[in-house]
């Protein structure tokens, strides 16, 4: 079956996966500490870390990842520090496709997350507390359960978002076949190229597929959820 | 164990200043909705950090603004039941029960049986929240409290949500918790049947203060207190034995001051029980009547006479070891020439003594 794809095309599916999955796994623990914040507690500066979450969704993506490349290029204020230090590099490498892809997708998986955290009744939460579980307890032992259908929605929503990510991405890291050049740069290259549009139909149909599959996926594990918790 | 509250709050132009003990049993806070009860009550379990105060239980200090303790609530062990029952709708009732379990670090023996039982909710257990009804919520909200092994019970109205039907099915279940598990418990309503069946202390809370405070046999008898409880529902308690279970349809309980007839009780000979009588349900006589259909008729010595700013007076009787309370008009009591150490008969109606209002004082006697 891998017939149907050439070697690069296969690639670009691959590394879009591995992109996406990484960008969104990495991701979710701050857009859930993110969004449990937002909802939840009142600091200085919540405002602003409100916007500069949904930043990303309302900036030009090209600006994003310009913006990225500022900041995480190897002249860069963090690249500098993360090459020196670490020796990790993003820029134009698939890390930075990660990075570029969970940076878009952040605002829709935060979203997502605090919507279902604003729906859980504080009043629990105060319940387990009486009955001597401390906070980090009652997080996750009541909220976390009551959120999960928020998370996986956002989840998806964000892994979907990242599958589909062009204009930060190959703003910040290119397109480089094999090593940078994810789905959608693909099929960008393809339709640069005369009669390279058999090629893009057939990647097409892939990033449908892909989108398909985890909506259906998604639906399948929040209507579970729902159920045990309605459940007799 | 004693807890010992004292605290003051502002919110906007209300202000809650109250003080008082709460001795083992059943402490009723008493009081128009408004009036700061809850407050207090949110005070104790840690929800609420009050502007100044005070709160100890049992010799541990869980507040106090004048050396900034704070105990936070899941390290106080006090069982909150909230009106609303709170239960978490993705554990079943099983495991709702046990919730507070994983954190109590098994202090005492284990009583999950005997809890789950004496509340009857062993169907329930496999359940989850929303397949329970109302009545089953609260009982199974009451037993995750206790199963916490909290050293104090907080119920904010535990009832107040339910109809008459559920609070019938419920209270036979708190008056067995009451006299069963030895833990002193602080209870909010503004219900005097309640009142009446479980408490055995009363503060009575009117806007942000404790307008009378004592033990509930004595403030509910006392004419000074009546207008604050409301003139309607004042009456006094009488702890009774049942004597003859069912003569004619009637059951004789015997009090300190004598027997009384009242419609058949549910029970043993021998159980007792907690009766009251309505102010405006009790009759004076200096002498004892005759040719009267009342059955119960009491000897009494007057011990208060208290004239109303209206047409009536509040009469406060020694009778037996006990207190009765009779509201009458001002102008019967001038006729009678009602004094304190009067000798007088008191005529209360056979139907004044309520089923709703016949309590268990035994534990483990059945529901009436």
């Amino acid at each position: 079956m891998t017939d149907w794809l050439s070697p690069d095309e296969w690639r670009a599916v691959a590394l879009s996966l591995r992109v996406s999955l990484w960008a969104v796994a990495a991701s979710l623990p701050f857009g859930i500490l993110t969004a449990y914040a937002l909802a939840r507690w009142e600091f200085r500066g919540k405002q602003v870390l409100n916007g500069i979450v949904h930043l990303p969704l309302i900036l030009p993506p090209v600006v994003t990842g310009y913006l990225l490349l500022l900041t995480f290029g190897r002249k860069g204020a963090v690249g500098q520090i993360l090459d020196q230090l670490f020796g990790i590099v993003l820029a134009f490498r698939w890390t930075g496709a990660a990075l570029a892809a969970a940076v878009m997708a952040f605002p829709l998986m935060v979203r997502a997350i605090r919507l279902a955290v604003e729906a859980v009744d504080p009043k629990l939460e105060q319940a387990a507390g009486t009955l001597g579980a401390s906070r980090p307890w009652v997080f996750l032992t009541v909220t976390l359960p009551l959120i999960l259908p928020g998370v996986l929605a956002g989840t998806i929503l964000a892994f979907a978002k990242a599958m589909g990510e062009f204009g930060a991405t190959i703003t910040f890291v290119s397109n480089i076949p094999g090593q940078t050049q994810t789905l959608p740069s693909a099929i960008y290259a393809f339709l640069q190229v005369p009669g390279g549009e058999k090629e893009a139909a057939r990647l097409v149909l892939v990033a449908v597929g892909i989108a398909m599959a985890a909506l259906m996926l998604s639906e399948w594990i929040s209507r579970a959820v729902a159920r045990r918790i309605a459940g007799t | 164990m004693t807890l010992s509250v004292n605290l003051s709050h502002r919110f906007g132009d209300f202000t809650l200043d109250v003080a008082f003990e709460a001795p083992p049993g059943v402490t009723v806070l008493f009081g128009r909705s408004g009036s700061g009860k809850t407050t207090v009550v949110n005070a104790v379990a840690g929800l609420l950090r009050p502007d100044h105060g005070r709160i100890i239980a049992g010799g541990e200090v869980l507040l106090d603004t004048e050396t900034r303790t704070f105990l936070p609530p899941h390290r106080r062990r006090v069982g909150y039941v909230f009106q609303d029952a709170r239960l978490f709708p993705h554990l079943t009732v099983r495991q709702n029960l046990l919730y507070g379990r994983w954190f109590a670090h098994r202090r005492g023996p284990d009583n999950f049986a005997r809890v789950v039982d004496m509340l009857g909710i062993g169907p329930l257990l496999a359940r989850r929240p929303a397949a329970l009804s109302g009545g089953e919520k609260s009982r199974v909200a009451l037993g995750r409290a206790i199963l916490s092994e909290p050293r104090l019970l907080l119920m904010d109205e535990p009832l107040a949500a339910l109809d008459e039907a559920r609070k019938a099915e419920i209270l036979p279940y708190l008056e067995r918790l009451r006299d069963e598990l030895h833990l002193p418990i602080l209870y909010v309503s503004h219900s005097m049947p309640e009142v009446a069946r479980l408490a055995t202390t009363l503060v009575l809370i009117e806007a942000g203060r404790v307008a009378a405070a004592g033990p509930a046999t004595e403030l509910l008898s006392d004419p000074a207190a009546a207008p604050a409880l409301g003139l309607r529902e004042a009456g006094a308690i009488l702890s009774a034995r049942l004597a003859v279970p069912d003569e004619d349809g009637l059951s004789r309980l015997d009090c300190s001051a004598g027997p009384l007839w009242l419609p058949r009780v549910a029970g043993r000979a021998g159980d007792s029980f907690r009766l009251r009588i309505l102010a405006q349900d009790v009759m004076l006589a200096t002498s004892r009547p005759k040719g009267i259909s009342a059955l119960n008729i009491l000897p009494a010595v007057v011990r208060e006479v208290r004239l109303g700013e209206g047409p009536g007076a509040l009469v406060q009787l020694e009778t037996g070891d006990e207190m009765l309370l009779a509201r009458i008009t001002r102008r019967s009591a001038a006729a009678l020439g009602l004094k304190p150490g009067q000798q007088i008969h008191a005529v209360l109606k056979a139907v004044s003594v309520a089923q709703e209002n016949v309590g268990h004082g035994r534990p483990g006697a059945d529901s009436p």
